[in-house]
């Protein structure tokens, strides 16, 4: 066990959206608001906290042919609670994700994570690869909302930011801007990781 | 119902709500396996077929659900089913026509965790849709999977000899080519049947 590898993998290295590529449809589709980002990431950390942790207590118990179908049925139950537990508690962010927050379960994250991590880690290693691939996953949700609100609707969750005369690049919050917008982050990313091989490599 | 309410149900689920294009369901098979034209042709097919079948079966399970008090279930239920279905259909398909099953190969299981197939089924329940319109817009919506598909790998394979900035190398070219294709297909937003 290597909490900061892990965080470091969660974060950066393995980060699940801009390396590993998983869980777009999400990311493109809600990132418009921060609220909606934040409530879709720390809902996504949550479930897959759980996942991970149930999956790794069972990992011995699940005979391999059906892990898939076991896996699935496991986070469809976690995915139900916190659908239930949004739409009692925060109704409006609730009905702005939509139809996006039972879409959770077939979230490549998270059973991405249950196949290639809680089922084969002890229960504290996969606890810890949950919290920081949802970290991870979160904190991509939030930058791309940030530059998706600042610049689509002049606005940071809800409160005008932007000065009057902004007329607000609408393209942006539409689904046009979700490609471009997400398309850029992982050129940004691509960029600096191949800059710091570089200065591996010269060292 | 009418025969323009299916209609407009068919072309809003291909053209003007594009289920790539403008809802974001079932990305991760569109950039996954796009590279090449015929097993994206081939990717799409299965996609419309088992979202036609799932959109039946979840129009039943929901009745059943409804019927039992227990709508809370429909994300469990749903899931089972359409893993079930694909299961189903992959047997199906093996025994009786071997020559698809081995042309749609390891895209058929993937299939069960395409969002596209569990959102038509959630999308069906939130618009009230009856039977036959669950099942259209079922198949209507796999048919404007596979319009979008097929077009963006008959892009993708020019982009291969296209140059691109170094940081733009692969996955992100994509993106960009994704989301201009998505802005022309809100040219089709002003599309209206009467």
């Amino acid at each position: 066990m290597n909490p900061k590898k892990q965080l470091m993998d969660g974060l950066i290295n393995q980060n699940p959206v801009l390396v590993q590529l998983l869980g777009m449809c999400s990311t493109m589709a809600i990132t418009t608001s921060i609220m909606n980002g934040l409530g879709m990431g720390v809902s996504v950390m949550i479930i897959l906290t759980l996942s991970n942790i149930f999956i790794s207590l069972l990992r011995k118990i699940i005979p391999g042919e059906v892990r898939i179908a076991c896996y699935i049925v496991v986070i469809a139950g976690f995915v139900t609670c916190v659908d239930l537990l949004l739409q009692a508690f925060v109704p409006s962010i609730a009905a702005s994700l939509g139809v996006f927050i039972p879409l959770i379960v077939v979230n490549c994250i998270i059973l991405g994570r249950a196949e290639a991590f809680a089922s084969k880690n002890t229960v504290g290693a996969a606890a810890l690869d949950g919290i920081f691939q949802g970290l991870g996953y979160t904190i991509v949700l939030v930058i791309l909302c940030f530059f998706r609100e600042l610049l689509g609707s002049g606005t940071l969750a809800g409160i005008q930011i932007m000065p009057e005369s902004y007329t607000p690049a609408l393209m942006l919050v539409l689904p046009v801007g979700g490609f471009l917008s997400l398309g850029c982050l992982i050129a940004v990313m691509q960029w600096a990781m191949a800059k710091s091989a570089k200065k591996k490599e010269a060292k | 119902m009418s025969v323009t309410s299916l209609l407009a149900i068919s072309l809003g689920a291909i053209l003007t709500n594009n289920f790539i294009f403008a809802q974001f369901l079932g990305i991760c098979p569109f950039l996954g396996v796009s590279k090449k034209i015929d097993t994206a042709v081939g990717m799409g097919a299965a996609v419309t077929f088992v979202m036609g079948l799932a959109s039946a079966f979840a129009y039943l399970v929901n009745i059943v659900l409804r019927a039992l008090g227990l709508e809370f279930m429909q994300t469990v239920a749903f899931i089972l089913v359409i893993a079930g279905l694909v299961q189903f259909v992959e047997m199906f398909l093996k025994k009786f026509i071997p020559t698809l099953y081995t042309a749609l190969g390891v895209y058929l299981p993937l299939i069960t965790t395409n969002c596209a197939v569990l959102g038509v089924a959630l999308l069906n329940v939130q618009n009230n849709y009856n039977f036959i319109e669950s099942v259209v817009y079922g198949i209507t919506g796999g048919l404007g999977f596979l319009l979008a598909i097929f077009l963006f790998a008959a892009v993708r394979e020019q982009l291969e000899f296209a140059e691109t900035p170094k940081a733009f190398e692969g996955f992100p070219i994509a993106l960009i080519t994704a989301g201009l294709m998505a802005l022309a297909f809100m040219g089709f937003s002003g599309l209206k049947v009467w």
